[in-house]
């Protein structure tokens, strides 16, 4: 029922008659027989938007929004500016291609322009692309960037996100490229089990800053030992931690890589996220997928076009350096905006309310004496405790509309803290867990 | 204009986050960053200005005409978009407990019985984020096939000329080697060449049908029969899938693996370049090879179930989830009936607009088109010095944006058109008056168009010294 085109009945009516024809289906002829469809498709008839909007709602409706989230891993739930919401809904952002034509997408262009400057200032590294799917594709590509015939084997942190792992192996399917997973000892990567695999078949070596059990990497040390070799140095990181954490670039990394999902994005069940990738000067050109650069139009004036381009799949085909074409460039805009709207001191204000918002709960918790941490690393937002009966702990949680941290076993949680709960509501999450274990006890 | 970062103060902001509610913890200085973090210090006053100044800068679909080939630009209905930012949607954690994320797994399944039937597949993957990335989890699952039944010398693809710089992109990224098969002077695959080609290391071909060039292979039976028959596998690129909805389905051309553009044919916004999202259908046979879980719909209820066989996730979590919720309302807007209204009217507007242009430009392959067309403007180009580029950049300046240039390669001085469904006669009308205007100021005042554009912020730009001397990121040092 609901159609969205514009031509009428005699409109139509015109068009065939120029074209000497009584009916579309005419135009279809090249189609053999057997393969035209006979009759209508098995799905049910168009409705009109009052009704689909309808449907919608109710649909959404069976999804439970809780109040609380203390739930990480991977997604982050932040508080986004109202005006980020307004920029990206603007009708020529949303609504526009790749900027082929330059000289009409000057706008995307400088704002992908910014955007890669941000994400450098973030990173501390020296070039950044215009954004890949998320941050495990990101991850993914860097490992790529980093492959080398001679060096077969992918260094991993036990520490990054296992569907990041999962995204990597994927992505070597086609490849003989081993991955050797790096052990972590008291929350981190272990540096001496690191060494011992450090060696002249290393093509580079992957950790998550803060990792996925919310632990602080000795990223810098790490960055000494890999450089020991010829290995690359990919660091996968949170970018609200970059507020406060030593950047990557300080850090010695070749390429920094992470997921942007915190800058600006909700949730929305895993996506439209943002992958994030900023290189070395040395590995600029390696870099994956659309990189905007600065130039001068015929008469002098600055201006921004899409650059690079020999490493694309457009014009290199099978040696391109990746398959990638569209890419995540309003999920980009997003974090350009939401940086631009909360400037240095509002992210590294959103990293110290996420850090002293995550430490109090952490203590909160541990005070409950079945509670402990699971080590003794400093962490940023998310940190991993230990305790009797997970589920249980969860399941209460969730009757009272609180989405706890992620069960990792039976006796493990991963919590994650950011500005969006502050004392009240920890106080609360932390009094529901407490009546539970008081409950027990008088059983 | 000025960058964000030459507008603005040291020292002013927004006020966004309020004060700490617990005591601030202090980091360990080793840890902190001593760089200093050069992001803008901006109001909100600024931000708004410079984000709509932005905006004014920028030709989407709600500025006019797009026939960008192969692209499909249609109009994107904003009852997506709205659906699309329920906040039963987008504040949904991706690792919340099934039971209460009912309405996210149930837009998923409909999505997925929706589009295997409007293709001919059996089952459906949402987790690729774009057409590329389906294509690499498509070829994923073929990898998956061969190797499971042991067969491991087929580590050929083949793919033809005409194909998108995707294609054989991907299948490189899997590890392959690409075989080129070549178009016939008609633009389709030469039936001779492909059966050369189909040797016992071929794991599989991968086409586009209509393909780049407009047209429908009328030998696709044949060409997937012989695929198949040599122990090979049929991918499908759905790039051009608007030519033909509702009214063929690559499942019943004899293909077992495709990939959707849900941002082309099924209205979703591409958002200056993404997101986009590509998810892969397949036969049954290949199912167990998908990426993610499986949604399993019980009782009116929804539940996941992995796969032991599974290539493995290709994204985290179920890929660009909110464009499916796009798709997905557009799919229950138009419903049966209008799918076959897509590719009809899609189709009449691209021939329509091909013949009107017929009396004076050179159509690369005369004849019936489906959704798009291929001028050569070759001719132009010897005579006039006017290349197709400079013909582009002259449509710039009548509000349109201009075709696909220099694609498929196959065609000298290309310019690919794709007027799509939403766009009214009137438009193609004057789209039509204005291309044949350009084509007489060709012939009379090629400086004209090589000159061209004149309405736009900035004239045409200096490519060569962009990639050069790269200037990737603003140099704060500078002033």
């Amino acid at each position: 029922m609901g159609s969205y085109i514009p031509n009428t009945e005699n409109d139509k009516k015109e068009m065939m008659d120029f074209l000497c024809i009584s009916s579309p289906d005419e135009l279809f002829k090249e189609i053999p027989d057997e393969v035209l469809l006979k009759g209508e498709l098995l799905i049910p008839s168009g409705k009109s938007e009052m009704e689909v909007n309808m449907i919608m709602k109710k649909t959404a409706a069976k999804n439970h929004v809780f109040s609380t989230i203390l739930r990480g891993a991977g997604a982050y739930y932040h508080y986004i500016p109202s005006i980020v919401k307004s920029v990206i809904s603007k009708e020529e952002f949303v609504t526009a291609y790749t900027p082929y034509q330059a000289e009409m997408s000057q706008g995307l262009l400088q704002a992908i322009f910014e955007y890669q400057t941000m994400i450098c200032a973030l990173t501390g590294m020296k070039a950044s692309n215009a954004s890949v799917y998320d941050g495990a594709t990101a991850a993914a590509e860097a490992v790529a960037m980093c492959r080398d015939k001679k060096r077969g084997k992918v260094l991993i942190s036990e520490g990054v996100h296992p569907q990041v792992i999962e995204v990597i192996r994927t992505y070597l399917t086609g490849f003989g490229d081993e991955i050797v997973m790096i052990s972590c000892k008291n929350g981190t990567t272990d540096l001496r089990a690191l060494k011992e695999e450090m060696n002249d078949e290393a093509a580079c070596v992957l950790i998550q800053q803060p990792n996925f059990y919310g632990a602080i990497e000795p990223a810098e040390e790490i960055g000494a030992i890999v450089h020991q070799t010829k290995a690359g140095f990919i660091m996968h990181c949170n970018p609200i931690s970059l507020g406060l954490l030593k950047t990557p670039g300080e850090c010695g990394a070749d390429i920094a890589v992470g997921e942007g999902q915190p800058l600006g994005m909700p949730l929305s069940y895993g996506g439209p996220y943002l992958g994030f990738m900023a290189a070395s000067a040395e590995m600029m050109r390696k870099l994956p997928g659309r990189i905007v650069g600065q130039t001068t139009d015929t008469e002098g004036r600055r201006a921004y076009v899409l650059t690079l381009q020999a490493r694309e799949q457009h014009i290199r085909r099978e040696k391109a350096a990746s398959n990638i074409c569209s890419n995540q460039a309003l999920c980009a805009l997003t974090a350009a905006v939401y940086m631009s709207v909360m400037g240095p001191e509002g992210i590294k204000q959103a990293a110290l309310h996420c850090m002293s918002n995550a430490h109090y709960l952490a203590d909160e918790l541990c005070r409950l004496k079945s509670f402990a941490m699971e080590n003794s690393s400093e962490f940023f937002h998310e940190f991993t405790t230990v305790c009797e009966d997970a589920p249980t702990v969860l399941q209460a949680l969730e009757k009272e509309d609180i989405l706890g941290g992620l069960m990792l076993d039976d006796r493990r949680i991963l919590w994650c803290v950011t500005e969006m709960t502050g004392k009240e509501e920890l106080d609360r999450a932390v009094k529901i867990i407490q009546r539970l274990y008081d409950k027990n006890l008088e059983a | 204009m000025k960058l964000i970062f030459e507008t603005g103060q040291e020292g002013r902001r927004c006020t966004i986050l309020p004060n700490l509610s617990v005591p601030e913890y202090i980091l360990e200085n080793d840890l902190q960053r001593k760089q200093e973090l050069m992001l803008p210090c901006v109001s909100e006053t600024e931000v708004s200005r410079h984000y709509t100044a932005l905006s004014n800068r920028v030709h989407g679909v709600n500025n006019g005409f797009y026939p960008l080939g192969s692209c499909t630009m249609k109009y994107n209905p904003r009852i997506n978009d709205e659906a699309a930012g329920l906040p039963g949607f987008t504040n949904i954690h991706p690792m919340q407990p099934e039971h209460t994320a009912e309405g996210c797994l149930e837009v998923l399944k409909e999505a997925e019985e929706l589009l295997c039937e409007i293709t001919g597949m059996n089952a459906m993957t949402f987790q690729p984020a774009a057409g590329a990335h389906g294509e690499f989890t498509g070829l994923l699952l073929m990898h998956a096939y061969h190797t499971k039944r042991n067969d491991s010398k087929r580590t050929r693809i083949l793919v033809p000329d005409s194909a998108h710089g995707t294609n054989p992109a991907s299948a490189a990224m899997v590890g392959y080697t690409i075989v080129n098969i070549p178009s016939t002077e008609h633009g389709l695959v030469d039936l001779e060449a492909l059966k050369a080609a189909l040797t016992p290391e071929v794991a599989g071909l991968m086409l586009t049908n209509p393909n780049t060039l407009g047209l429908f292979d009328k030998n696709i039976l044949e060409i997937t029969r012989l695929v198949h028959e040599a122990g090979g596998l049929n991918y499908y690129d759905g790039a051009n899938l608007n030519a033909i909805i509702g009214r063929a389905r690559p499942g019943d051309m004899g293909f077992d693996i495709v990939h959707l553009n849900l941002h082309k044919t099924f209205s979703t916004p591409h958002g200056g370049g993404g997101p986009g999202s590509g998810p892969v259908g397949c036969k049954e046979f290949l199912s167990g090879y998908l990426p993610g879980h499986r949604v399993k719909r019980e009782n009116g209820n929804h539940f996941q179930l992995p796969s032991d066989e599974s290539i493995g996730r290709v994204k985290m979590f179920e890929g660009n989830f909110l464009v499916v919720v796009r798709a997905l309302t557009y799919l229950l807007t138009i419903g049966k009936e209008g799918a076959a209204d897509i590719s009809g009217t899609a189709v009449l507007n691209a021939n329509y607009m091909m013949k009107k242009l017929a009396d004076t430009f050179t159509v690369a392959y005369p004849g019936i088109c489906m959704h798009e067309f291929v001028l050569s403007l070759e001719n132009v180009k010897e005579e006039h010095h006017v290349s197709a580029l400079d013909f582009a950049k002259a449509m710039q300046d009548y509000g349109m944006h201009p075709p696909t240039m220099y694609f498929p390669m196959i065609v000298h001085e290309a310019l690919m058109l794709e007027p799509t469904e939403t766009e009214s006669k009137e438009t193609i009308d004057y789209a039509v008056l204005v291309m044949k205007e350009l084509y007489t100021a060709a012939e009379k005042d090629p400086q004209k168009l090589k000159d061209a554009p004149f309405s736009q912020p900035v004239r045409r730009l200096d490519e060569v010294a962009a990639a050069r001397k790269p200037v990737l990121t603003y140099d704060f040092t500078q002033v």
